[in-house]
């Protein structure tokens, strides 16, 4: 009986061991049956998001190549203001000029938040010019890009003396140490060959757009994705309503920021530099290296690397330009067709915080 | 008596203007007018200087959208300036044009028309679909330009013949274009230019406003309104009212559209359903999503030669007259 039971045991045991078996391969099959529907459905929808059919673009495709312009073309002075004081929206080459009412904020940060975006934005502020963070960086999280990635690179000989600012979510801050120097101009223009190299060392993987910022500034307003194109400039404040024979571009044939009489479009200012890393990247490599032939020859641009970028906007003109709004001058009386002021160099006196005259 | 004219013209403009920005009120009451005024020569003396100032010349038309593409009006843009710029890129600009049935009349006025104004001075390739190659005319053609005649079958009905230009033209880029040409744009054959269209025209992705319906607001517009059409647009959506008669753009972008509209085509066909205009209704929804980088003015598409509108300063390019009963294979 009991050896009947326990053959009876086995033999249950023995089917029930074929039934775990056989449970097991249904498991294992059902696991991977889900596993594998659940890769078809992730990977379509990965594919989802490069919906385009890959054509075989063999020829060297032009579309997303420079504005350059061939110098000593003669043509009429483009006009910001027009003579019954509205503002001009769009160059003679056809880059907009971003004013106040001239873009709706929510398309066009609902355009751009499908892109998932990284802003990265470098600032210099070496000696005394620390003292200047801390308005920069608290404004900038009330007022720029709002809502996008943003990392900004601060450049500083001091490092200790970087505020704490309590960054929003999504954006960083990175401190990178630099050497001092006794002459600010020296300062202004080694940002162009520091610019270049934090490009070519990091931001190429890191971020899609690059704005090269001044720190003696305060944000006052929006400054947002209406801002972002391939290659930008902000038109200068002090001489948006000038006659371009009196733009204080360099004038000495000697320098290679030269600028003849005829010609030029607008004065922008080296506050800003702006656009896709890349064409930022060709933008600061140039003025750097047309900023060491300058110095090997010891001659100093008028306005260090502001004429530089002047020259370099001149025959490679921006997509898209920000208008006044986006570089104002707070000694500056407002103006009517300068409705916002959206980002401005504050009041401070150079003697007290320029390490040289 | 002058300055009440004045303020009448003046009226009238604003009416004009905030008819025109009907078009993208959003929300929070976005109306201002970027009106853009001026004189093409401005003389101003400062210290014995003087100089000429560029402004565009145009009178209550936007020159850019709400999402900064720039709209293409006369005076908008330097023509040297912009010719000496794109003249550095060793351009090819493909054109398309069908001309089945009867419309092959048009080829001879259209091509002649085009040597004398269409991208002139830059490399440009034709490409003529059609059911009759043997009617294609001798047309003398610039240096740089060349005509390629591709056969292709005709439909009974003109509607058809009108959609099934997207899936010719998604398989042209794809087989061919993709080795030889940076911009393409797809035009009307029953058409002519009369004046210029040059590089002011090029972008990644390129629309034209309606002649028709370029001043009417939103809920004028003649989207597909039937829920049941994937070229559906609601009421109260809607940018311009774009016209199927000429787009373009860079290859990638116009293959990402012809290949969209040919497929959404198809879907309303499985389901018996034409849009009201054709791929122009398609069109229209695919422009709405994605956005156009460059939008052309009327002027670049007008209704016709004869007919004028205080906005248009200059008619490039306009739809010839014609006896639709007599051109059409069907009403």
């Amino acid at each position: 009986m009991a050896s009947d039971l326990s053959v009876c045991h086995l033999g249950l045991l023995h089917i029930l061991m074929k039934v775990n078996f056989y449970l097991f391969f249904l498991a294992l099959t059902g696991f991977s049956l889900t596993g594998l529907i659940f890769l078809g459905y992730s990977s379509t929808s990965l594919r989802y998001k490069e919906k385009r059919f890959c054509l075989n673009l063999t020829k060297e495709h032009q579309e997303n190549s420079n504005l350059q312009s061939p110098q000593g073309l003669s043509y009429k002075q483009p006009s910001v203001v027009g003579p019954d004081g509205k503002v001009v929206p769009v160059t003679p080459w056809l880059s907009p000029i971003v004013w106040e009412g001239t873009f709706d904020p929510l398309l066009i940060d609902s355009i751009y938040r499908q892109q998932n975006i990284t802003i990265a934005t470098t600032v210099f502020a070496l000696g005394k010019y620390t003292q200047f963070l801390k308005d920069f960086l608290e404004s900038a999280e009330q007022n720029y890009f709002v809502g996008f990635r943003v990392h900004y690179y601060l450049f500083t000989d001091q490092p200790e003396q970087v505020p704490e600012v309590k960054l929003g979510e999504e954006r960083q801050l990175t401190v990178l140490k630099v050497p001092s120097s006794n002459r600010w101009q020296e300062i202004t223009l080694r940002r162009m060959e520091k610019l270049e190299k934090l490009i070519e060392s990091r931001l190429v993987n890191e971020a899609d757009y690059v704005f090269s910022l001044d720190v003696d500034t305060k944000f006052y307003g929006r400054w947002g994705a209406e801002s972002l194109g391939r290659l930008i400039g902000v038109i200068h404040p002090g001489y948006y309503q000038t006659a371009r024979e009196q733009f204080p571009y360099e004038r000495r044939p000697e320098s290679q920021a030269f600028i003849p009489y005829a010609e030029g479009d607008y004065y922008y200012g080296g506050a800003v530099i702006g656009g896709l890393v890349k064409d930022v990247y060709e933008a600061a490599k140039t003025c750097r290296e047309q900023l060491d032939i300058d110095a090997a020859k010891s001659i100093e641009a008028a306005w260090q690397e502001e004429s530089h970028l002047n020259k370099y906007f001149l025959y490679n003109k921006p997509s898209k330009v920000l208008s006044p709004e986006y570089l104002w001058q707070d000694f500056k009386p407002h103006t009517n067709e300068v409705k916002i002021i959206r980002f401005s160099q504050v009041i401070k006196n150079y003697a007290a915080v320029r390490p040289n005259p | 008596m002058f300055f009440s004219v004045l303020k009448t013209q003046w009226q009238n403009a604003k009416e004009n203007a905030k008819k025109a920005f009907c078009l993208f009120g959003t929300k929070d009451g976005f109306t201002i007018v970027v009106q853009v005024v001026g004189l093409l020569n401005c003389r101003f003396g400062t210290e014995n200087k003087s100089w000429l100032i560029f402004n565009p010349t145009i009178l209550n038309v936007a020159s850019v959208t709400p999402w900064s593409a720039p709209i293409i009006w006369e005076g908008t843009f330097d023509p040297i300036l912009i010719d000496s710029i794109y003249k550095q890129q060793n351009l090819t600009i493909a054109t398309t044009v069908f001309a089945l049935g009867k419309y092959t009349r048009f080829v001879k006025d259209f091509l002649e028309s085009a040597e004398q104004h269409y991208f002139v001075g830059f490399r440009v390739h034709y490409y003529l679909f059609t059911d009759q190659p043997e009617s294609v005319p001798e047309v003398k053609m610039g240096e740089n330009r060349s005509l390629t005649v591709r056969k292709v079958q005709s439909f009974k009905r003109w509607q058809d013949i009108s959609m099934s230009r997207m899936e010719q033209l998604e398989k042209l880029i794809e087989n061919e274009l993709a080795s030889e040409a940076d911009y393409i744009f797809c035009l009307d054959i029953d058409t002519k230019f009369y004046g210029r269209w040059g590089v002011e025209s090029l972008g990644r992705l390129v629309g034209v406003i309606h002649p028709w319906l370029f001043d009417a607001p939103r809920n004028r517009f003649t989207y597909e309104r039937r829920p049941e059409s994937q070229a559906y647009i609601p009421a109260g959506e809607g940018d311009y009212y774009y016209a199927g008669a000429a787009f373009g753009g860079s290859l990638e972008d116009v293959h990402h559209l012809t290949k969209t509209c040919r497929e959404k085509l198809h879907i309303d066909a499985a389901n018996s359903i034409e849009a009201v205009w054709q791929e122009e209704s398609h069109l229209n929804k695919y422009f709405l999503l994605n956005k156009p980088s460059k939008l052309l003015s009327p002027e670049y598409m007008w209704r016709d030669i004869n007919e004028s509108a205080a906005q248009i300063k200059v008619i490039r390019f306009s739809n010839v007259a014609k006896n639709y009963a007599e051109v059409r294979p069907n009403p």
